[in-house]
């Protein structure tokens, strides 16, 4: 027994939401849902934990792998791996997971079993996306994501829940069709194969690249999002349901950044350095639009998707400055974003359950009503904009020396992006917290009960413990990235030398 | 030279059609000597379905015929059987049995529930197999006129229905004119080759100077005469009418069966007969194809009746099957081939979920109509998802590997345009799909709410058509293979 779960730990891991599913299908009772759900998602996170535990810092490459037949046919492969950056993205997934599950648990109350069944289907299948070693696998569970979310958004969402749906998944689908055509790209040029590694192994001709890589790019920059394909966050954030804008935010907008790092960087070298400049300025972009447009709303949850875009716009930064330090805090600005916002929606979400509005103005003088929460408020906020200790300013800083072998200008302008944060976090916390109540309803609104601050604390230590802590993420990270980025200056070098 | 006995070989190649135009006409013998004193009418249901399962076993038969000795032919090489056409064989098969069944409660409930309507759907389904196996053009011909004119007749059947009338006489006529069109079309072909078997005609094609008017002509009226049987842009006008006027099931038989057989003709015309003069019908092909998606899925978005909606999705699925044959690469047939199996069960999933909607005895067939339904029908409304999903491309549903092998067949043959196009208008599909699952969960406006009238054979019928739908999707290895064994043969 032990040995079958040790020799198929990610099949396990995978398996596990989905044995939660099955048993929230065939047994009836909204009570049992919510347990069953919080159980197969703890299990998922001993097992992700496990994964870690057994993960040997000290080799590179895959580990964990596993590789049946599929479609022998078409040579697809049920294969999967992690090496430190899937890691590090299971582990933020099983995290987060768990305590959307607590953040719902009282506040869906219609259809809670369908609503915890597809949690745990989301869980499921980014997992497979995080550790999928074949891309045909990769593509399908990444199609799968976008079906649970649609209906999270649509049946438990806001006022503008079914504009906000349809528009994400026409986003979403045209994106994963782009992403198909590089795919199919990638498995034309590399002697009809889906494996990743084989892909990698063969190469892609040169000119060739420049297509796959435009397909591929836009399918992941729409995931991301990055300016100009980001008009469908706002709307779906804050239009989903709490658990839902979670791992929007958290973990499914990672997948592109993940993408980036899994496929084009590594399938197609030449191509992402040249398009790399473009993908900086565009970067940069983002990060100071996000950041303008999170200063001017008015809404909660419209603030934190809009500040999720500039933060995004860090990790594509960092992907595309192209050296370790970039890359190693490209991811971890992924995990501390999906944390930290995680949390903030999560926040939010617990004030939205009691007032029921999203709007910064009906808010104020929270501080006095509810000082527990304003305390975990004020933790995030400070943490979104990165301020020293936090598991954010370890991302943003290592981006920034990534960048600055580019030159200093990128690395003001993105300052300037951290000190937008710093202006709408504090101004919004300032709006909030501090001052009057602006009704009387509000100075009488209960504080945190155990359960709420049972789902926000565990995001707190960890935001703590990874900012004062970091090396066990980023030594779980480094094989991985030095292995990317040596790989790809081995390519790039012998294109310079060919051509000289 | 020719040998006129009738030999056993035959028979044996017209078994199919033979044992179908034979339950055929026992449903309506039996019907007006037995069945109609007990008034017992799903008896003749039952005796269809006999005659399917002995069908299925026939062509069962000459699968593995085909598996061990290759491709055979009978009556003097004007009937061939292999892989493909057995393929399409499975299809009818399928699709004639689920017309069967889905038929018994909605006939009834429309007060129109005769045997006459059983016979028809068998002698269709006799029409379609010769289709898909017949090698001369005489014998295609009257294989697709017996399809139409049977279609004709069910389409009227509800002879109380103003709109079922009505698109009747549209069907027929427009239905006339394009056979017209075919047979001048087949005539040139003839004067062409002097004969009227495939091979030959293939053979005098290719000996054509390029550029040959007299073959550009024969080529364009024989594809006009398709692209209506395909419902392709512009000879498509007639879909939404007949579909809505139809008696559901026999709109979900029209436009699975129907246009799988035209496919299955259209293919073997354009690979065999006009194979050497590629270059000039595949840009054609490739613009009506283009037109097709383009229209087919703009005009569905606007739709708020489902079976409007339905025809002009399938105006716009008709759009990427001919993208299969575009690229006419083994990617791309093997495409079509999947695409067509997948397509059977969901279209026929989708029908028979609207055929269930009845609204104070009538038939409901508004987007509206399905407004409250997952409070009340949980597993109908999975059932709807399923469906939606798989019409629309979404892994990990069949309809998902139709579209993929299609998109791969065009990308290799370096037709990235077209994939585009073909690929973003999956995108614009999404939108009216995923607006029929959301109508589901919204409240209805007040009125009284669309009650469900399932019976057993519906029940039945919906739940394997969804399971396969889900099967095919996450296991398609036995049945891409199945789907390429039609194609390798057709390519040759």
């Amino acid at each position: 027994m032990t040995s079958l779960l040790t020799d198929h730990l990610i099949s396990s891991l995978i398996a596990v939401p989905f044995i939660g599913i099955a048993a929230i299908l065939l047994v009836r009772g909204r009570a049992f849902a919510r347990w069953c759900a919080l159980a197969s998602s703890l299990g998922a996170l001993g097992l992700g934990l496990a994964l870690w535990s057994g993960f040997d810092k000290t080799v590179s490459g895959m580990q964990f792998v596993e590789r049946v037949e599929w479609m022998p046919t078409f040579n697809i492969h049920y294969a999967v791996g992690v090496d430190g950056i899937s890691l590090v993205m299971v582990l933020l997934t099983t995290l987060l997971t768990p305590l959307c599950v607590l953040a719902s648990w009282t506040s869906i109350e219609s259809k809670a079993r369908a609503f915890m069944s597809l949690v745990l289907l989301v869980e499921g299948a980014m997992i497979v996306v995080f550790t999928a070693m074949d891309l045909f696998l990769f593509f399908m569970l990444w199609e799968v994501t976008m079906i649970p979310m649609y209906f999270m958004i649509v049946l438990w969402g806001g006022p503008e829940r079914i504009r906000a749906g349809i528009k994400f998944v026409i986003y979403s689908l045209t994106g994963s069709l782009l992403l198909l055509a590089g795919i199919f790209g990638l498995y034309l040029h590399a002697g009809r194969t889906f494996d990743l590694q084989a892909i990698v192994a063969h190469g892609i001709p040169g000119e060739a690249q420049t297509w796959i890589f435009v397909a591929l790019f836009l399918g992941f920059a729409i995931k991301l999002p990055m300016i100009p394909f980001h008009s469908w966050l706002p709307d779906a954030h804050s239009e989903a349901p709490t658990a839902g804008s979670v791992i929007l935010a958290g973990v499914l907008l990672k997948m592109g950044g993940y993408g980036f790092l899994r496929i084009c960087l590594p399938a197609l070298p030449e191509a992402s350095d040249s398009f790399a400049p473009a993908i900086l300025w565009l970067s940069i972009g983002g990060i100071l639009y996000g950041g303008c447009l999170a200063l001017a709303q008015s809404d909660l949850k419209r603030l934190v998707a809009y500040s999720s875009i500039s933060h995004m716009g860090f990790v594509t930064l960092g992907i595309f400055a192209f050296n370790e330090q970039g890359i190693q805090g490209s991811v971890m600005q992924m995990f501390a974003h999906g944390v930290s916002t995680g949390a903030m929606f999560l926040a939010v979400g617990l004030l939205y359950d009691r007032t029921h509005s999203r709007l910064i103005s009906d808010y104020g003088g929270l501080h006095s009503s509810m000082p527990r929460f304003v305390v975990m408020l004020s933790i995030f906020a400070i943490a979104s904009f990165g301020l020293p200790g936090t598991a954010n300013f370890v991302g943003e800083f290592l981006v920034l020396v990534g960048t600055s072998y580019g030159g200093m200008l990128k690395v003001l302008l993105a300052m300037g992006g951290i000190v937008l944060a710093a202006a709408y976090m504090l101004w919004m916390l300032q709006r909030v917290a501090l001052g009057k109540p602006s009704t009387s309803a509000g100075a009488m609104l209960p504080d945190l009960g155990a359960r709420e601050i049972l789902t926000l604390a565990p995001l707190a230590i960890v935001v703590f413990s990874v900012g004062l802590f970091p090396a066990p993420l980023t030594e779980t990270l480094e094989l991985a990235v030095s292995g990317l980025v040596e790989q790809a200056a081995a390519v790039l070098e012998g294109v310079g030398a060919a051509s000289d | 030279m020719m040998d006129l006995v009738f030999t056993a070989n035959d028979f044996h190649v017209l078994k199919p059609a033979v044992v179908l135009c034979l339950f055929g006409c026992g449903i309506l013998l039996s019907d007006a000597f037995l069945v109609r004193r007990t008034g017992k009418r799903w008896l003749n249901a039952v005796t269809a379905l006999v005659g399917e399962a002995i069908v299925a076993l026939v062509v069962l038969q000459h699968l593995s015929d085909v598996r061990a000795g290759g491709a055979f032919s009978g009556l003097s090489g004007s009937i061939v059987i292999d892989g493909f056409g057995v393929f399409f064989n499975i299809i009818f098969v399928l699709s004639g049995a689920l017309a069967v069944i889905l038929s018994v409660r909605y006939m009834e409930a429309e007060g129109e529930h005769r045997g006459e309507y059983y016979a028809l759907v068998l002698f269709a389904q006799a029409g379609m197999s010769i289709m898909a196996t017949g090698n001369d053009l005489v014998v295609l011909f009257v294989a697709l006129e017996t399809m139409a004119l049977s279609f004709y007749v069910m389409v009227g059947f509800l002879r109380r229905s103003k709109r079922s009338n009505e698109a009747a006489m549209k069907y027929l006529i427009l239905g006339a004119f394009s056979s017209g069109l075919l047979a001048y079309g087949f005539s040139i072909l003839y004067g062409i080759a002097g004969s009227t078997s495939i091979e030959a005609i293939g053979t005098a094609v290719a000996e054509r100077p390029d550029g040959d008017w007299v073959t550009t002509l024969a080529l364009i009226t024989t594809s006009v005469g398709l692209f209506f049987k395909i419902s392709a842009v512009p000879f498509h006008m007639w879909a939404p009418d007949v579909y809505e006027g139809a008696p559901t099931p026999t709109a979900a038989y029209v436009s699975v069966a129907s246009k799988a057989a035209s496919f299955a003709l259209m293919i073997r015309i354009f690979l065999s007969a006009y194979g050497s003069a590629a270059e000039s019908w595949m840009p054609l092909l490739a613009g009506i194809a283009l037109i097709t998606m383009t229209v087919g899925n703009l005009a569905a978005v606007t739709q708020s009746n489902l079976k409007r909606l339905l025809a002009y999705s399938s105006v716009a699925h008709a759009g990427y099957i001919l993208l299969g044959l575009v690229a006419a690469n083994d990617a791309g047939l093997r495409g079509i081939a999947i695409y067509i199996l997948a397509y059977v069960f969901m279209n026929y999933g989708a029908f028979a979920l609207i055929a269930a909607l009845r609204r104070d005895g009538e038939a409901a067939e508004e987007i509206d109509d399905l407004n409250g339904l997952a409070g009340r029908a949980p597993g109908y409304t999975i059932l709807v998802a399923i469906f939606m999903l798989s019409l629309a491309g979404i892994p990990p549903m069949a309809g998902f590997y139709g579209k993929y092998y299609i998109f791969l067949g065009l990308l290799r043959e370096g037709y990235y345009v077209l994939a585009v196009f073909a690929a973003l208008y999956v995108a614009v599909a999404a939108y009216y799909y995923f607006r029929i699952i959301r109508a589901c969960w919204l409240t209805g406006s007040g009125d009284k709410p669309a009650a469900l009238d399932l019976g057993l054979g519906t029940r039945v019928a919906l739940v394997g058509s969804g399971v396969l739908t889900v099967v095919i999707g996450v296991l398609p290895q036995r049945f891409l293979a199945l789907a390429g064994e039609s194609v390798l043969l057709a390519l040759r």
